[in-house]
């Protein structure tokens, strides 16, 4: 993986120095919050209901253990030890103390880790699939490109403020597991007819108030214009991106007014200025960065299949967990594996110090040092020796975390809701639980096969519930919380938008709403091969509203 | 009816503005405001709060009283004033003494 040189961890400490200045400085009242907000927003300190948040850059969702044992650390040392995975493949601690911050931030710096641009109106931490480098259905890794932007884009000068935030994924692999046509540009890295390198660029995509479908503006970019092309990009939006209101401020309005083709003109029109300028990388330059992403070496490991049929054999838990929680590795002796962090009746996403910690030592003894933050809220071992899984499934267990869930309706995305957002309106985590508790047997979860429940507090949408083939969405109608639910939305290479069902559902009603949509599916499904959005797909919403609505049930 | 609340500067914590002068970290102390000009004089105390930089982001909340215990009318509120409602070991709730329920 990616190390700092010697400018990074300069820089990087520098900022940390600048930052506990002007936290002493808060603190002493020689500046004022309207002068400090921006600064702390800089460095991804936010404040919410109960206390500060501090939001933390994990690039690209990769940490080694010895990154993600520090954040175990800080939970432990400086939060209420435990951290909330978000939807960006970042962490949250919710509790710091703004005297505290400089020091979490030291602490993040001697792993080299920071919280620059988690928040404000620049380019964010890019995102890139989970599986990323250990994916079958690759044809490279995207993480040196999303570390390519991640270097451009840190502290650009020219798009440190932007019309609004800009939100970058990759992906390299034929799934779309990075959900990149819901972000400002999505890049999917892939071969053209000669073999080389490249991607198709889709810009536009975006969810929260007016979620929009990336489009795509370019079949095939070399890797050589990556940056050439992206600035022409933020060049377009710079110029034009409205700045009046910020409602109507991100890429994706300024590319459904202008419409698709014509902003690619625009691009293209910019990027001829630019192909052939610095901007344009070197060979030399991408094979440099490729080399800190090259795999490890992955011995032999012959006779993983026979210990696994053995296992198998003899531990049913270890079957379930192996049929949900492990996936393909583009080298057979080896898999990825999925820890869940949504144990049933639990918060999606947080995760305690000690399981951190242990999670970190199984990755440095059985899974070459690496971790994975997946958008799903998830943790990722992405190479495991298949020889290997069933001492790492043991591990999970004396840690409570092998629960077999991946994919299925109770791993679900959900937002810090109104627990603890202050742009909320609605709790989500309360209903990702109950939720979870409903749908507890892992039988009827198998039953109903692969299905994306997503939930957010509010418009913002941060639990990705446009895109979930169940979306929730929490508001708040005459002083209470409402939960408008949407149906047919999906992340991947088939990117749609929920439809809105009918009327909400308040907070003792959703839940059974939500199984009365899951036994309408069940019920008009062709077989157990149709999935829920596929059914969906086909049949479309009348049968679900007509259950939902035309029923006994009563909606609220 | 209304109260002031904000959070204090230094570590975050939500507080509210004290019967007996002063910001103060549980809800049940706080100074209600019945009139507009009650509400005018804690608004000027949130803003010298804010002056002093001693507490962030001070605001009036509208509360109820329910047997004589001050209630926020908005769930937000009453959130702020007892914690996360899926983690009842954190927050204020979490604090021997303290008995507010969020919703």
């Amino acid at each position: 993986m990616y190390r700092y040189d010697e400018f990074d961890h300069g820089f990087v400490k520098s900022r940390v120095a600048e930052f506990r200045d002007q936290v002493e400085r808060r603190l002493a009242g020689e500046i004022t919050e309207d002068q400090f907000r921006p600064l702390r927003l800089m460095n991804g300190v936010y404040l919410q209901l109960h206390a500060y948040m501090l939001r933390v850059a994990i690039p690209y969702g990769t940490l080694s253990s010895r990154q993600l044992r520090m954040l175990g650390h800080i939970a432990r040392t400086y939060d209420k030890g435990y951290g909330h995975f978000t939807t960006r493949q970042n962490i949250q601690f919710n509790w710091p103390t703004l005297s505290d911050v400089p020091a979490i931030l030291a602490d993040l710096a001697s792993v080299e880790m920071h919280a620059i641009q988690t928040s404000g109106n620049c380019i964010r931490n890019v995102t890139a699939d989970h599986f990323a480098g250990a994916a079958a259905d690759e044809v490279a890794d995207p993480r040196p490109y999303a570390e390519i932007l991640r270097q451009w884009s840190s502290l650009h000068p020219e798009f440190s403020y932007l019309p609004r935030k800009f939100k970058i994924a990759v992906t390299g692999a034929t799934r779309d597991r990075a959900a990149i046509k819901t972000h400002d540009i999505g890049l999917h890295l892939r071969k053209n007819e000669r073999g080389e390198l490249g991607f198709a660029v889709y810009v536009g995509g975006g969810q929260g108030r007016t979620p929009m479908i990336a489009k795509k503006i370019r079949d095939f970019l070399p890797e050589e214009h990556l940056l050439s092309y992206a600035t022409a990009i933020m060049r377009v939006y710079n110029l034009h991106g409205r700045r009046d209101n910020k409602y109507k401020a991100r890429l994706k309005i300024l590319v459904h007014e202008t419409g698709a083709e014509a902003f690619g003109r625009q691009v293209e029109a910019e990027w001829q200025a630019l192909r052939d300028s610095e901007l344009r990388l070197p060979e030399s330059d991408i094979r440099t960065i490729d080399a800190y992403f090259a795999p490890p070496v992955l011995p032999d490991r012959p006779g993983g299949d026979e210990a696994v049929r053995l296992a198998r054999l003899d531990s049913r838990r270890f079957a379930e967990w192996l049929d949900q929680n492990v996936t393909t590795h583009r080298n057979p002796d080896y898999a990825a594996v999925t820890i869940s962090l949504k144990g049933i009746g639990e918060a999606p996403g947080d995760a305690s110090d000690s399981p951190m910690e242990a999670i970190a030592d199984l990755a440095q003894k059985l899974a070459f040092d690496e971790i994975r933050v997946s958008h799903e809220q998830n943790l990722v071992l992405p190479h495991v020796a298949r020889a290997d899984l069933k001492a790492v499934h043991d591990g999970l267990v004396e840690i409570g975390l092998a629960t077999p869930n991946a994919n299925l309706i109770t791993d679900i995305i959900a937002c810090p809701g109104l627990d603890y957002c202050a742009l909320a309106n609605a709790r989500s985590i309360g209903v990702a639980q109950s939720l979870s508790r409903r749908f507890g047997s892992l039988e009827r979860q198998k039953d109903i096969g692969e299905l994306k429940l997503k939930i957010s507090g509010c418009i913002n949408a941060c639990g990705h519930h446009h895109v979930g083939h169940i979306g929730i969405l929490g508001v708040e109608k005459k002083g209470a919380e409402l939960y408008q639910v949407m149906l047919g939305g999906s992340a991947d290479e088939d990117t749609s938008l929920g439809e809105v069902l009918g009327r909400g559902f308040g907070p003792d009603e959703i839940t059974d709403a939500v199984e009365t949509i899951v036994e309408t599916y069940l019920r008009i499904r062709l077989d157990r091969g149709e999935k829920f959005i596929d059914a969906y797909r086909r049949v479309g919403a009348e049968p679900f509203k007509e259950a939902l609505y035309a029923g006994e049930f009563r909606a609220a | 009816m209304k109260i002031l609340t904000a959070n204090r500067l230094a570590d975050g914590e939500a507080v509210w503005f004290s019967a007996n002068g002063g910001w103060i970290d549980s809800i049940g102390g706080a100074e209600i405001a019945r009139d507009k000009e009650e509400e005018a004089r804690l608004d000027a105390v949130g803003k010298a709060g804010l002056l002093d930089n001693d507490v962030v982001d001070a605001e009036l909340v509208e509360v109820e009283l329910n047997d004589g215990e001050i209630v926020p009318v908005r769930l937000r509120e009453r959130i702020r004033a007892a914690g996360p409602t899926n983690r009842t070991d954190l927050g204020k709730q979490a604090r021997p003494g303290q008995l507010a329920e969020a919703a």
